[in-house]
C-alpha cells in the first residue's frame, strides 16, 4: 500500500558537513594510493552531482591530468522500461584511460547500477589498470555486488527514505521523500534533476 | 497527408519521425541535445552504446542514396541494434508483393523499426498508418515532401557553430520548388526561432507564396540573398532538372547561382557553408569554396549520425513506454 504520511525532504547534512566529509575522502584516498603505490590517478566523475564532488577532491588532491566526466544515460539498464533519460550530458574524458588507474566519483551509493553502468562506459573507452570507487554517500539498498572504496557519509534510512544531493552552490544532502525521482526500484541511476546547472557542460 | 501529430504518442513522446510539421521548439531542442551526447560514441574506442540492444531496425530505400543509409545504418549499429538493409526496389515488390505484404513480412521478423526512404511524397506517413502499433517509422526522404533527419543534422551543426539561433540569418540556395530539404530546413528553422530565413532560387525553381506558407524571404539574386548570411546552405541540384526546361544549364546556373568565394564575400566572416551532399563541383558551388575554411560539409555528415541516434533511440525508449502503458511490463 502506498504511504500516506509524506514526509517532506529535509536537509540531512548542510555544506560544512559535506566539506568535512570531503576533507576525510581526500585523506583517505591520500593513504590508500600511497598503500598501492599509485602516483597520478586520473579522476573521473560522474554526472552530475559526483562530477560536483569530483571537482572538489581534484582540487584537493592536486592532481595534476584534468578531471574527467562521465554519463551513463546511455548505459542505463532501465531503457527498455522508460525510455530516454533527460538530460544527457556528454561524458568528456580528455586524457586516455588505457593503463591509467583511475578515481570514479559519485554522489550517492545506493543499488550500484550507476557504477555497474559507469564501469561499462569507461571500458568503451579502453582498458584503465585499475579503478577506485568513491562517493560522498552511501546508503543501503545494494543490488549488485559493487562497493565503494571511499566513503564519506554513512545515511541510514527507513522506508521509501531518499537522499540526494543538491548544487552545485551551495552543496546540501537532502533527505526524505523527494520528488521527481523515477518510481523504479534502484532508482539511483539517473543523473540529479535538480539543477541545470552543469559546470562542466561541453557545449561549443 | 495525414496528421502530422501522429508521430508523437498519447505522452507526446516522439513514437514517428515523419516531419518537422507540428513539432515545436521544445522537442526539437530535445533531438539536438540528445545528439551533443551520442557525438562522444565517436570518440571511444568501442564506438556503440547498449541502448538499443537487441532492437532491429529496417532500412527500407525505396529510392537509392549511399549517405543516408550508410549513416542511419551506422546510426542504428551504435546504438547496439542489428539492422536490414532492404534494396525494395530490387527485391520483392519487383516479384509483385505489394508493400503491405513486405510490411507485414519484415514485422513477423520483430522489425521495431522502418526507415523508410521513398520517392513518393507521404510514403513515410502510409507505412506509419499501416505499420504494427508497436513499430516507429522514420521517414529518410518521401518524394519532395520531407526530409526531417537531414533538417536536424543541419540544425545540429548550426547550432554547434552559432550557438543561438534568435539571433541568426540563414540563407538556403538553390531548387527550393522540389527539395524536401528545403522544406524540412524552413519549418525546423522558423521553429527554432531564426528570425531571418532567405531562400534564394531562379524563378522557375521557386515555390509560389513560399513566403507566405514558410515565413520566409524570397531572393532571385545570390549576392544580395547571401548578404550579412551567418549560415549558407547550398541544395544539390538535381541532374534531371537539367534536362527538364526548368534550367537552362549546369553552366549557366554555376554562372547565377553556383557559391564563389566572391560571392560569398557579402556574408558575415564567420559564416558557414552547408550543403547536404552529394555536391555538383562546379554546379552548385566551386570547389574552392566547397573545401574551404567556412565549409563544415563533411562535419555534417559526422553530425548526421550523432542526430540519426538520437531520432532513433527517441522513437524505441517511446516504445517502450507504450508497452509498459499497456501493462504488457510487470517492472
Amino acid at each position: 500500500m502506498t504511504n500516506v504520511s509524506v514526509k517532506k525532504a529535509t536537509i540531512w547534512k548542510d555544506t560544512p558537513d559535506i566539506d568535512a566529509a570531503m576533507v576525510r575522502m581526500a585523506d583517505e584516498l591520500v593513504a590508500l594510493l600511497a598503500r598501492r603505490g599509485i602516483a597520478d590517478p586520473l579522476m573521473i566523475g560522474i554526472h552530475t552531482g559526483g562530477v560536483w564532488i569530483a571537482e572538489r577532491l581534484h582540487a584537493r588532491l592536486g592532481l595534476g591530468e584534468p578531471l574527467g566526466c562521465l554519463d551513463i544515460s546511455f548505459y542505463r539498464d532501465d531503457f527498455s522500461r522508460i525510455g530516454m533519460h533527460p538530460e544527457v550530458k556528454p561524458s568528456r574524458l580528455p586524457v586516455s584511460v588505457d593503463d591509467r588507474h583511475l578515481i570514479l566519483v559519485d554522489d550517492v551509493m545506493h543499488s550500484g547500477r550507476t557504477i555497474r553502468a559507469a564501469l561499462n562506459v569507461l571500458f568503451d573507452y579502453g582498458r584503465p589498470a585499475s579503478v577506485i570507487l568513491a562517493t560522498l554517500a552511501e546508503r543501503g539498498g545494494r543490488e549488485l555486488p559493487i562497493a565503494p572504496d571511499v566513503v564519506g557519509l554513512h545515511a541510514h534510512l527507513e522506508g521509501d527514505e531518499e537522499i540526494r544531493l543538491t548544487g552545485p552552490e551551495p552543496l546540501r544532502m537532502m533527505r526524505g521523500q523527494i520528488p521527481g525521482k523515477p518510481a523504479l526500484k534502484g532508482a539511483d541511476t539517473g543523473p540529479d534533476h535538480s539543477s541545470n546547472l552543469d559546470p562542466v557542460q561541453d557545449h561549443p | 497527408m495525414s496528421d502530422p501529430n501522429s508521430q508523437l504518442d498519447a505522452q507526446g513522446k516522439l513514437k514517428h519521425f515523419l516531419t518537422i510539421e507540428g513539432l515545436n521548439r521544445g522537442l526539437l531542442t530535445e533531438i539536438l541535445d540528445y545528439a551533443e551526447g551520442f557525438l562522444g560514441v565517436a570518440r571511444q574506442a568501442v564506438k556503440k552504446v547498449p541502448l538499443c540492444r537487441g532492437r532491429v531496425v529496417a532500412n527500407l530505400f525505396f529510392e537509392n542514396s549511399t549517405r543516408t543509409r550508410t549513416t542511419f545504418e551506422l546510426a542504428a549499429k551504435r546504438l547496439s541494434a542489428d539492422v536490414l538493409n532492404l534494396n525494395i526496389s530490387t527485391s520483392a515488390t519487383a516479384k509483385g508483393e505489394t508493400l503491405l505484404d513486405t510490411l507485414r513480412n519484415l514485422e513477423a521478423m520483430q522489425v521495431d523499426m522502418f526507415v523508410v526512404r521513398h520517392a513518393q511524397s507521404g510514403a513515410a506517413h502510409f507505412i506509419a498508418a499501416h505499420a504494427a502499433p508497436h513499430v516507429s517509422v522514420i521517414n529518410a526522404g518521401d518524394g519532395r515532401h520531407a526530409h526531417p533527419t537531414q533538417a536536424m543534422l543541419d540544425m545540429f551543426t548550426i547550432r554547434r557553430h552559432k550557438g543561438d539561433f534568435s539571433r541568426l540569418r540563414v540563407a538556403i540556395v538553390g531548387d527550393i520548388l522540389h527539395s524536401r530539404v528545403a522544406r524540412s530546413q524552413m519549418l525546423a528553422l522558423k521553429a527554432l526561432g531564426v528570425p531571418d530565413v532567405r531562400v534564394i532560387a531562379p524563378r522557375t525553381l521557386m515555390p509560389a507564396q513560399v513566403e507566405e506558407a514558410f515565413g520566409v524571404s524570397a531572393y532571385h539574386d545570390l549576392r544580395e540573398g547571401v548578404r550579412d548570411a551567418d549560415v549558407v546552405i547550398m541544395l544539390r541540384i538535381q541532374h534531371e532538372r537539367m534536362n527538364s526546361a526548368l534550367l537552362p544549364s549546369e553552366h549557366e546556373y554555376f554562372q547565377l547561382f553556383g557559391l564563389t568565394e566572391k560571392r560569398l564575400a557579402t556574408a558575415r566572416p564567420d559564416a558557414i557553408v552547408m550543403h547536404p551532399g552529394p555536391i555538383n563541383r562546379g554546379v552548385e558551388m566551386d570547389s574552392q569554396v566547397a573545401d574551404g575554411p567556412r565549409s563544415v560539409i563533411l562535419e555534417q555528415v559526422s553530425n548526421g549520425i550523432a542526430v540519426r541516434m538520437a531520432v532513433m533511440s527517441m522513437c524505441l525508449g517511446a516504445q517502450n513506454l507504450h508497452t509498459q502503458g499497456q501493462g504488457e511490463f510487470n517492472g
